[in-house]
């Protein structure tokens, strides 16, 4: 009886073990050093049973002509050896590979520690640095210690203003920001399967903040209607009884909005506990909820009303972006106020658009409110699309459900 | 391995942001990350890397996978790392560059030598032998070639 890791891995927990992985990717952040480590390693060949791909998404476009020449670079080396590759404006990679690129079973790598969203689709996905990427791009495989798993045991349906958001932050709360160091998440119970493939990849995207190395989801029957949309005919994965260092249990009903407060992921606090403070910048995107359910949520939210602060809308890939046009909802969403960014991950890193000045306070609908992440002496709150958009409209922290 | 420097105390949980800030990522030069580390914790701490052993609180290293905070801190000229643990893609990024990491409760006193050897399986600080979890075979192959380029190298 084995968790999905350790069926996935081959391995029981605790195990070191070499395999083979069977998709890898790295963004214009970390492919810059994986590839200048490529290089120092000596030979220059690619493993031949993985698939490789570039993603250009954390300042896209560049920023200064120091940025575009090391993506010059990138750029090149990416075409020149037929990874599969992804220029400014395409998206996220997390999100790029979530459409459709990622199988349940697979082994999958990412240069950027949000590659556990790809957990959602039950596929073993973690992140690593560059170096390690370097070296997969040599080899093919790496090294990993087969995780001990902590489950998730979700029952019942998130009601009224909830989100996936508020569900992942309410387990990091529980958990901290360590603790699901070394291990992984397994997403379980009949909670599961009234959870939409975008609410999934919510909640596997967050893991890495209780420290986890991967957050796993069994393919189901929403994974199976996923991925058939994407062209690909997969199996289900059944669970099996199997051992958790760790269990948590979660009733979706009782799931409230809530936010992380500042500098911490794991201080976490219901809305309503913050609400009034004011803000300078609402800020909705990112592999964490800038997809299309995202966008047309915020949409439907603050249509025919105009936000009270400067909101930065930025969808996490041009297909989104192309939905969002083609269906009205990037319309009501520029009505209102807002302005929209070029796919990839804005403003979330601090690198290059929508930096916070000293003293300024985002509410933010990414993954991380790390001290002067978005900017010297700003601060940031991290929560839903639905805070988000009440946010915006009031100009200071509100609940999704005030009112 | 072995190795000695002086202790310098850090809290729990220090992220990679707080090691090297995003804004200072667009760049090769090394000297770049050296100079500003630790700049948005205490802009003073850089200048006493050099030869420091770091003892630090729990998860050292969360957040992002940013290689250049395990570079930063070599490159400051810190020895080693300890602290009760590490988050798992800055273990990794430490090792592959070549900077040691050590995994022990050990009880930080600033200022005081700190001796470590990783294959006798213990570090000492104030007159005080602590054992330490030791790393992988794996890892610590990788550290002994002096990260993971020089393992590839010599294994052509």
């Amino acid at each position: 009886m084995s968790t999905l890791s350790e069926r996935i891995l081959g391995a029981s927990a605790g195990e070191y073990v070499d395999r083979n992985v069977d998709r890898a990717y790295a963004h214009d952040g970390t492919g810059v050093l994986a590839l200048e480590a490529w290089k120092n390693m000596g030979e220059n060949r690619l493993g031949k049973n993985t698939r490789y791909y570039i993603q250009f998404d954390h300042i896209a476009p560049a920023n200064n002509s120091t940025t575009a020449a090391l993506q010059h670079d990138l750029r090149d080396f990416a075409k020149k050896s037929s990874m599969h590759f992804s220029d400014v404006g395409c998206g996220i990679c997390h999100q790029l590979m979530g459409e459709g690129m990622v199988l349940p079973g697979e082994i999958v790598v990412g240069a950027d520690s949000h590659s556990v969203t790809m957990g959602a689709f039950g596929a073993f996905a973690t992140g690593v640095g560059a170096t390690d990427m370097a070296s997969i791009w040599l080899t093919g495989e790496t090294w990993f210690r087969v995780p001990e798993s902590i489950g998730i045991n979700l029952t019942g349906r998130l009601t009224g203003a909830a989100e996936a958001k508020d569900l992942a932050l309410a387990y990091i709360g529980k958990l901290g920001t360590d603790g699901a160091t070394y291990d992984a998440l397994e997403f379980v119970g009949d909670g599961v399967h009234y959870l939409s493939m975008d609410e999934r990849l919510v909640l596997a995207n967050l893991s890495v903040e209780a420290g986890a190395k991967t957050g796993l989801f069994y393919a189901d029957d929403v994974t199976i209607r996923f991925l058939k949309e994407h062209g690909h005919d997969v199996s289900c994965q059944e669970p099996e009884s199997c051992i958790y260092k760790q269990e948590l249990d979660f009733d979706l009903n009782n799931i409230v909005p809530l936010v992380a407060v500042p500098h911490r992921v794991d201080t976490v606090k219901p809305v309503d506990a913050v609400a009034g403070v004011p803000i300078d910048q609402v800020f909705v995107g990112t592999c964490t909820n800038g997809r299309y359910s995202d966008l047309a949520r915020f949409a439907r939210l603050i249509r025919g009303r105009k936000v009270a602060v400067r909101t930065i809308v930025v969808p996490a890939s041009a297909s989104i972006l192309e939905k969002a046009i083609r269906t009205g909802v990037l319309a009501d969403i520029v009505s209102a106020g807002c302005t929209i960014g070029t796919p990839g991950c804005g403003p979330c890193l601090g690198y290059h658009m929508g930096v916070l000045g000293e003293g300024e306070v985002c509410l933010s609908t990414a993954n991380r409110n790390f001290k002067n992440r978005m900017g010297v002496g700003g601060e940031i709150y991290l929560g839903s699309v639905a805070t988000a958009a009440a946010s915006a409209l009031q100009g200071e922290i509100t609940s999704p459900e005030a009112g | 391995m072995q190795g000695r420097g002086t202790g310098i105390c850090l809290p729990a949980d220090i992220d990679t942001d707080i090691i090297i800030a995003g804004r200072y990522l667009r760049t090769k030069d090394y000297d770049v990350w050296a100079t500003h580390v630790f700049e948005d914790l205490d802009p003073s701490l850089a200048p006493h890397l050099k030869g420091a052993v770091i003892v630090a609180g729990k998860n050292f290293g969360c957040g992002s996978s940013r290689e250049q905070a395990a570079l930063a801190l070599r490159e400051a000229g810190v020895v080693a790392v300890i602290a009760p643990s590490f988050a798992r893609i800055f273990f990794r990024n430490a090792i592959n560059i070549g900077l040691p990491l050590i995994e022990s409760d050990l009880t930080c006193e600033e200022g005081s030598t700190i001796e470590f050897d990783l294959s006798g399986g213990w570090v000492e600080s104030g007159g005080k032998r602590y054992t330490i979890c030791p790393l992988s075979s794996r890892m610590q192959e990788i550290l002994m070639a002096g990260g993971l380029v020089q393992y590839w190298r010599a294994r052509r």
